[in-house]
């Protein structure tokens, strides 16, 4: 088995299905010699040739409608945009069309694509490189959005979402690209979508999270067990749809929740947890849901952004709270 | 010459009064391709006026009216092959009927109803394009799909004027040129985005220089010509596949009509411009011609209008007939598969249903 980081297992899952099916096609900018501005596309080209992986101009709303169109052929376009601060110009083809193409043609063409982007703070990067912003998409009907939070797991998903026949945006927590190395099998193996992960198992308390935020998420877990606070915690994985059966199922055991995400409070995907949770697990509850998230501020430049970001004392203190309320 | 000014010729072959400037394209040789031309326009003109009185009594939602642009249409569908794909923008009757879109599909489309884009022929053709522009983005991905299967088959994209501000239309040109790919993007230019003329809309004096800005090649004809549109088209659709020469046909027009029925150009538009508009339109000269040069007669005349009022009764009815979609239907097409979220919010609508009705 080989030893990954979730960026080299980005990079193997794209090599696998360029590899397994011709009608695979990644395109954005510098994703060909340059190999991507984090290099998830290292090699490619070299392999696969430049009509396969394909250098575009920079312009990420021709990117992505393009990408519609070929998916319209039957070509599977994976699409990579350098940050998820630049997909804003992209968000009319996103919402207006590739969400929409399969609905309003009744299935006569649809859109098989990925759209890739890195997301999330903590890498000390430029100005509009550090937000959190998977609610907007996730709140669109039509799309899937999927977020890894391991090697494997970013391997399996992306393998997944390039093999699902509806496009899926695919965001990627730069935070931990390279931050530690997993082991895993080379083998094709896709992991289900919209399927939470529970990733240890508990009966004090389910910490709900995703992306970056879930190493967080796993340390206050680790450091809650040493006084004696034994933490479920799950990783949402696919955004939306939303497996809520999986936490209603953690809460209705463990009978409190704190969801831990780096995206502003209001009106995100914590909300809609909170707000399925009140609806359909009111009963199993002990004590009120607790979000641990950014603040409603635009995110602070690098020097600051550790005081936006959920850390681990700040969950710490979210179990405790909620584990005191009777 | 001044650096904004290209002196781009307009290419023409009939002018307003229907005389033939030029010798006529070979291939539009004999009457019948003629005939067809003028039929397509007709039938469109018929449609059109069908279409908005549906409007007005309350059978159709609101309608974009393609009066004054027959010539393009009609020019750009019958260049294009079976195998080439058309994506539209939404005043493009004409050519969508040439593709083998049912009349009523449109009706049924503009009837509120997703159904109208399911069509019955061409199934590689997408659906007209409200958001402006951003099917421009879509051809140039139908054109790479094209060329990466070495097929020799290449894409038609329209668009008004206002869309050549957006940037979509600047990016889907751009990459056109930069990748070499079979595309013709034809813009209707009926000098008016609703209610902005075009001199509000670039300082631009042609936009077919557009394409210069981004190393394709840039046309500009007569857009109340039919044969002048088909003839530039077809070149242009030739230099698409067979030399992957991605290409601008910007269509001379006005629009003659508001533009949808939910608006009033006698708000913005002076009615004396309107007026002399109303000489050069399509219809008028091609009858001409076919009477000057083809025999065309009155009873020919008559008779194709009538062919044409009793194509579109049809539809109409056909229209009329089409049945209900079923209940929540629309929750249908999300997903290949449904998701266990929508199968939920779909058993709630059927109970609120079973209660109320």
């Amino acid at each position: 088995m080989a030893e990954w980081t979730l960026l080299e297992a980005v990079k193997q899952a794209f090599a696998w299905e360029l590899g397994a099916d011709e009608n695979v096609v990644v395109l954005g900018e510098d994703v060909g010699v340059n190999g991507g501005v984090f290099r998830a596309t290292d090699g490619l080209q070299e392999t696969f040739g430049a009509e396969r992986v394909v250098d575009t101009p920079l312009a990420e709303s021709v990117i992505v409608g393009m990408a519609i169109g070929m998916a319209a052929q039957g070509l599977k376009p994976i699409v990579e945009l350098q940050f998820m601060g630049f997909i804003y110009p992209a968000v009319d083809q996103i919402i207006n069309h590739a969400a929409r193409l399969r609905n309003r043609t009744r299935g006569r063409i649809t859109c098989p694509m990925v759209i890739r982007a890195p997301f999330g703070g903590g890498i000390h990067a430029p100005e509009h490189h550090s937000e959190s912003t998977e609610a907007l998409f996730a709140h669109m009907p039509g799309l899937r959005v999927v977020i890894p939070s391991s090697p494997a797991r970013a391997y399996g998903l992306l393998l997944a979402a390039i093999r699902d026949p509806d496009p899926v945006v695919f965001l990627e927590p730069k935070r931990v690209y390279r931050l530690g190395k997993q082991e895993v099998e080379d083998n094709g193996a896709a992991l289900p979508l919209d399927s939470c992960f529970v990733l240890r198992d508990g009966i004090d308390v389910t910490l709900v999270s995703w992306g970056a935020s879930i190493k967080e998420t796993l340390e206050a877990a680790g450091k809650l067990s040493q006084i004696g606070v034994d933490a479920e915690v799950i990783d949402v994985a696919t955004i939306s749809p939303l497996d809520i059966e999986t936490i209603l199922d953690s809460v209705s055991r463990t009978g409190r929740c704190v969801i831990v995400h780096e995206a502003a409070r209001s009106f995100g995907v914590g909300a809609e947890i909170a707000a399925q949770l009140a609806g359909e697990g009111i009963t199993s509850l002990l004590a009120p849901v607790k979000r641990v998230t950014g603040f409603d501020t635009v995110m602070p430049l690098y020097r600051y952004e550790d005081q936006y970001m959920p850390g681990v004392n700040r969950i710490i203190d979210a179990v405790k709270e909620s584990m005191e309320y009777r | 010459m001044q650096g904004t000014d290209f002196n781009i010729e307009t290419v023409e072959f009939l002018d307003p009064s229907g005389k033939l400037k030029r010798p006529l394209p070979d291939a539009l040789g004999g009457r019948d391709k003629l005939i067809h031309l003028y039929r397509i326009m007709v039938l469109t003109r018929v449609f059109d006026r069908a279409a908005i009185n549906l409007q007005r009594t309350g059978a159709l939602g609101t309608y974009p009216s393609n009066e004054g642009q027959e010539a393009i249409g009609a020019g750009v569908g019958l260049a294009m092959q079976d195998t080439d794909v058309l994506v539209p923008y939404y005043r493009d009757v004409a050519t969508q009927i040439q593709r083998g879109t049912l009349l009523e599909e449109i009706l049924v489309y503009w009837g509120g109803d997703e159904r109208g884009m399911c069509f019955s022929n061409q199934a590689e053709d997408f659906p007209v394009s409200v958001p402006i522009a951003t099917q421009c983005c879509h051809a140039t991905g139908i054109a790479y799909a094209m060329k990466y299967r070495r097929q020799n088959r290449a894409v038609v994209t329209t668009c008004g004027d206002g869309a050549t501000s957006k940037g979509d239309f600047y990016e889907s040109i751009n990459i056109a040129g930069a990748m070499k790919l079979p595309v013709v993007f034809v813009v209707n230019n009926n000098r008016w985005a609703i209610s902005v003329p075009l001199e509000k809309q670039t300082a631009a004096k042609t936009i077919a220089q557009k394409a210069f800005a981004v190393g394709i090649d840039g046309i500009r004809v007569d857009g109340n010509d039919a044969i002048a549109v088909y003839q530039v088209v077809s070149e242009a659709l030739e230099h698409a596949r067979g030399q992957h020469r991605p290409s601008i046909v910007e269509a001379l027009s006005y629009r003659l009509c508001d533009h949808t029925t939910a608006d009033d150009a006698s708000r913005y538009r002076d009615q004396k411009e309107l007026d002399q508009a109303r000489e050069l339109e399509p219809l008028i000269r091609f009858k001409a011609y076919l009477q000057s040069e083809h025999q065309w007669s009155e009873t020919e005349d008559e008779a194709l209008y009538v062919d044409c009022d009793s194509q579109v009764k049809k539809a109409i009815d056909a229209y009329k007939a089409t049945p209900d979609q079923q209940p929540g239907e629309f929750f249908n097409y999300m997903f290949a598969k449904p998701t266990a979220n929508l199968e939920k919010q779909k058993k709630e609508y059927f109970a609120e249903v079973k209660r109320h009705g």
